[in-house]
């Protein structure tokens, strides 16, 4: 019955919310969620991230704004009342009920008989996997048994948005994989349009149809994983979300599509210009991954001087010095004999493409 | 739940350890009441014939059996008391910032910072002919003449459940406290309005508190010397006040060493009344 429940649309309108104090948690946000979405709320501890879960839930009342699921505006409904479920960072089972009681809870609240709830409960436990721990107590489950009897009693009561606070921050890498795996395909069996809160952007461009990059309680960016990773909008989504190399310099010429800079390392490269219209003369900071620069031989690119090598499995990751004494990470996939380099030894770096830089407005 | 091979280390040196302690309570405590049995099993008060007779004296005898029936159901009162009003203090102070919870421990803890003798005047003061509630009830114009306060099982239960109110709030505290407060909101996320929540979450998951806080209220209540005798005045008769006349002032000995025995059994089965029903209970030793 929980996979029958299409998912239903979310729409967080223009929400702000100030703590008592004043201080403002989360501003401004704006979010559109198509029924069964997977969206993720990506950003650092304290950027608004969990507040922003907690009003969507209905356990903070927001100062301004209004959140929209389906049809209806569920400002006035208290949490018992706004059937969104919510898989909890620690889990939060119940730790004197069983598993199946667990499941159970949701159904016995809304007055659903014993014998029903059963084998609902038992339904569920099947769907993630668990169908012979029905009458063990929480503590005898590992952590990610945990979870899936977190995630049945979320999806027992037919939510219609679920939410999910740092769902494999507590699992270790490998059981991390397997439930994200999991996760995944009982959203797709379930279609339930589905928040994932958390501050690890694998997970979130991982698992996510759409990422939503909070960052001091501003949505930053919110796009598919590619827009976010490659056409990032601001220097802090081009910076938190995976690695990046911050230049300085200035611009040569600028156009609405590519910006000539000239980069205080010292060489004239091409860039995109990602965060508005860049003005001739300006000071900008342009971003370049890791994985998007190479060595060149030529005289193009700037000058460096290596200083340490960490062969990192697939990728080897060299930290060189340029000539404005700043440092630069460049990886290199590990193809065949990687020429091993020496530490000292003179290098030039250039971006693989000029789209592959992204050039911000620097701001003093 | 500790490592089962280094905690049996630490036992064999603690055991040395503990010996002072060990010896103390054998010298003080188990050769006493060795001696307490051994006196009550006697017919005489020298002490001279071994017999059953005082116990089949106290059993037989309906005053004896009515003075421990009353101060039984004296202590199951003054402990349902302190349940009802000490568990919203404890669950207040879990839901109250920083500021307010230490003046919420400071209100707890105030009545063990005085003496009890002080304690038990103040309700003398305040449940008198002439005390606080009476007057204040006959200016009001509320009663004609003055309500009977001191000297009831009322007054006695009311000023044990302060004396006693410590006992059952601090460990209905540590057990609230123990509750991971995403419970709460999870109960809540999925259905369940407050009062579900309460019983079917809070409530068990804190009966460890509320077994430890009832048998130390009830252990306490129905021993308080002091106060069931000053607010209980000459009329209420109570198990310690029992004992005391039958030792101190009738000479009767190994009377009152029988009652002391049936006294102390009476404790000890209504005490694992409360542990077997906390055991009873899945909440108790959960996480």
């Amino acid at each position: 019955m929980a996979e029958a429940q299409g998912g239903r649309s979310l729409v967080v309108d223009a929400v702000t919310h100030r703590y008592p104090s004043g201080a403002l948690a989360v501003e401004n946000i704006n979010l559109d969620v198509k029924g069964g979405e997977i969206i993720a709320l990506l950003g650092p501890s304290g950027c608004g991230k969990t507040t922003l879960l907690r009003i969507i839930a209905g356990f903070i009342a927001q100062s301004q704004g209004r959140i929209i699921i389906g049809d209806d505006i569920v400002d006035a409904l208290p949490p018992n009342r706004r059937a969104v479920g919510i898989v909890f960072q620690n889990y939060a089972l119940f730790p004197h009920l069983s598993i199946s009681e667990n499941v159970g809870y949701g159904l016995a609240a809304r007055g659903i008989d014993k014998a029903t709830r059963q084998r609902e409960a038992q339904r569920l436990l099947e769907l993630v996997q668990l169908p012979a721990m029905a009458e063990r107590l929480p503590r005898q489950l590992s952590g990610g048994q945990q979870q899936r009897v977190a995630l049945a009693r979320a999806l027992a009561i037919k939510p219609s948005i679920l939410l999910l606070d740092e769902p494999f921050a507590a699992l270790d890498k490998n059981l991390r994989l397997d439930m994200q795996i999991e996760i995944k395909r009982l959203q797709r069996v379930s279609g339930i349009t589905t928040l994932i809160v958390t501050h690890d952007q694998e997970e979130a461009l991982s698992m996510a149809d759409r990422v939503a990059v909070l960052g001091h309680g501003k949505l930053e960016q919110f796009g598919t994983p590619s827009d976010v990773y490659d056409r990032p909008q601001t220097l802090f989504v081009n910076t938190f979300v995976g690695s990046s190399n911050r230049m300085p310099g200035v611009v040569i010429s600028a156009d609405r599509t590519a910006a000539k800079v000239r980069l205080d390392a010292g060489a004239e490269i091409i860039a995109r210009p990602a965060g508005g219209v860049l003005t001739e003369g300006g000071r900008v900071t342009v971003c370049i991954r890791p994985e998007h620069l190479q060595f060149v031989g030529d005289e193009t690119g700037f000058a460096g001087v290596v200083g340490m090598s960490l062969p990192l499995g697939a990728t080897v990751v060299h930290e060189v010095t340029t000539a404005d004494g700043s440092g630069v990470k460049i990886s290199q996939a590990r193809i065949g004999e990687t020429r091993a380099l020496e530490s000292g030894a003179a290098v030039r770096l250039a971006p693989l493409a000029p789209s592959l830089a992204n050039a911000f407005p620097a701001t003093l | 739940m500790g490592a089962a091979p280094a905690s049996r280390d630490v036992t064999s040196y603690g055991m040395g350890l503990a010996a002072p302690l060990a010896l103390f309570f054998l010298f003080f405590f188990v050769a006493p009441l060795l001696q307490l049995l051994w006196l009550s099993l006697h017919n005489d008060t020298a002490a001279l014939h071994w017999g059953l007779g005082q116990y089949l004296h106290f059993l037989t005898d309906p005053f004896s059996l009515s003075v421990l029936g009353s101060t039984l159901l004296l202590g199951a009162e003054v402990t349902a008391v302190c349940l009802v009003l000490g568990f919203p203090i404890a669950w207040l102070y879990q839901r109250v910032g920083p500021r307010l919870q230490t003046i919420i421990i400071l209100i707890v803890l105030l009545p063990l910072l005085t003496s009890v003798v002080v304690r038990t005047f103040a309700w003398i003061v305040i449940l008198g002919r002439q005390g606080i509630i009476n007057a204040t009830l006959q200016s009001l114009g509320i009663i004609d003449t003055p309500l009977k306060l001191l000297y009831t099982q009322f007054g006695v239960v009311i000023a044990l459940a302060q004396v006693q109110m410590p006992l059952m709030t601090l460990p209905l505290i540590t057990a609230l406290g123990r509750i991971d407060p995403n419970l709460d909101d999870a109960s809540c996320s999925l259905g369940a309005g407050s009062w579900r929540t309460f019983f079917r979450i809070v409530l068990p998951l804190s009966l460890p508190g509320v077994i430890a806080g009832c048998t130390l209220t009830y252990a306490a209540a129905i021993t308080a010397f002091i106060t069931q005798s000053l607010i209980g005045g000459g009329q209420m008769l109570f198990m310690p006040m029992y004992l005391y006349q039958q030792a101190s002032t009738l000479q009767n000995w190994p009377f009152a060493s029988a009652i002391s025995i049936i006294f102390l059994l009476a404790v000890l089965a209504v005490v694992s009344v409360f542990t077997t029903l906390g055991r009873l209970s899945r909440g108790y030793g959960g996480a």
